[in-house]
């Protein structure tokens, strides 16, 4: 058997990284099992759940649905990326019960947090749609959001 | 699996000419579920279009709006010239979640031709058109034209979509309306787009034919005003318009009484015909 693997460079988590990856292998794939970075988890495989949420060139992508050749010269950010303030805050908030959705949910709230202006025309719920959580609901999930509000010292 | 990953659009057009059977992929939001069971799939041969950067633009032109073919969803909701040309961003805003408008693209959903497509409605309710290309030449096809069949398509086997071209005219009666099983995350049981502009009345229905479907015999029985006084003075229009299925999402019967109904409501405070 030829090996048709596909050589592909690209930015993970703010470092270079170049390896040859199988031209079946999906981003989810690439991560969990290439790379060592079990973080990002595999609900549905269908692009319903978001709990294989990453930001791919900044925005929030589900890893299930990308080849993982797509990614090359891009760049993706995935959970363990991120600042342990950020998970503490979901946690604090009552969000996590089995946890399998955090990780997702985690990632698209930073993306959120990092475009506030975002909500001045959808909601935080509209923007969170993407990640279905069966535990716990979804108030926690928006209260665990560190969405800055104007006029919160006013109020 | 063989990938190339094309560098330009015109290299991916030479792979197309050559290899006509490959699959073009943007977005991959619909190639890729259940990926790990799409047996068939993994044994073709694909051309990855989505570094084509040069296919990625949104030109506003005084008279037109042109989406590149990797033009996605989200690109058109936070956009806010899409105000012109509302049913673009409501239609976006329904398919799938965020992560998914994210990726999908509008030619993706064009060419993917699913009979349920979302996009595809708002397109054509615009007289959207296709534009072509392949190594031979460029041409357009009016999006009302571009399919034949459920899943047979205008295009040519070497052939890949560059861009959307929208027309831009002042619509003064717009509307959109998905039909699923919950409001977000769901595909269309029953969908429809309908304007009105100097061109005239546009109804587009989704959901229930083989194809997304331009509804002529109903466009021409409301620009004859003639009395419709129910939802079932639609019907024989509709029947001769479209032809819903029963399948795992719905029944036949139900797509046709609710569409009647959905299209009623929504035409009776626009036409005076209408009571």
């Amino acid at each position: 058997m030829t090996d048709s693997r596909i050589e592909i460079s690209f930015t993970l988590n703010r470092r270079p990284v170049t390896l040859r990856v199988d031209p079946r292998s999906r981003l989810l794939d690439l991560l969990r099992y290439d790379l060592g970075l079990p973080g990002t988890k595999e609900g549905c495989g269908e692009g319903e759940c978001g709990a294989c949420t990453v930001h791919l060139d900044g925005v929030p992508v589900n890893s299930c649905l990308v080849p993982a050749w797509q990614v090359r010269d891009r760049a993706v950010l995935t959970i363990e990326d991120t600042a342990e303030a950020a998970v503490e805050r979901m946690l604090d908030a009552g969000t996590t019960q089995c946890g399998a959705c955090t990780p997702g949910v985690v990632m698209t709230a930073r993306w959120l947090e990092a475009n506030p202006r975002l909500l001045e025309r959808f909601s935080a719920r509209h923007l969170m749609a993407g990640n279905l959580c069966r535990c716990t609901g979804y108030d926690g999930i928006i209260d665990g959001i560190e969405i800055p509000v104007p006029d919160r010292e006013e109020a | 699996m063989r990938v190339d990953l094309a560098t330009s659009f015109e290299e991916a057009l030479r792979i197309k000419a050559e290899r006509s059977d490959v699959v073009p992929v943007a977005g991959g939001t619909d190639l890729l579920v259940h990926w790990p069971d799409a047996h068939a799939l993994q044994e073709r041969d694909w051309l990855d279009l989505s570094a084509l950067t040069e296919l990625s633009h949104i030109h506003f032109e005084p008279d037109t709006v042109v989406l590149g073919a990797l033009a996605t969803y989200w690109d058109v909701i936070q956009d806010q010239r899409f105000r012109a040309l509302p049913l673009l961003p409501a239609a976006a805003a329904t398919v799938g979640s965020l992560q998914i408008q994210t990726r999908g693209t509008w030619a993706g959903n064009i060419a993917n031709a699913s009979p349920a497509a979302d996009g595809v409605p708002a397109l054509m309710v615009y007289d959207a058109e296709v534009q072509l290309a392949s190594t031979s030449g460029r041409r357009s096809v009016p999006l009302a034209d571009f399919y034949h069949g459920y899943k047979q398509l205008e295009a040519r086997p070497e052939e890949l979509i560059e861009s959307i071209r929208v027309p831009l005219r002042p619509h003064d009666f717009e509307n959109f309306t998905k039909v699923g099983s919950r409001a977000a995350q769901a595909i269309t049981k029953v969908g429809m787009a309908v304007a009105h502009s100097a061109a005239g009345w546009r109804i587009v229905a989704n959901s229930m034919a083989p194809t997304v479907r331009r509804c002529r015999t109903l466009e021409r029985l409301v620009e004859s005003g003639g009395t419709v006084d129910s939802p079932d003075g639609l019907l024989s229009a509709i029947r001769a318009d479209v032809n819903p299925i029963d399948d795992i999402r719905s029944t036949a019967a139900y797509r046709e009484r609710v569409f009647s109904r959905l299209l009623y409501q929504t035409l009776l405070p626009a036409c005076s015909s209408f009571s």
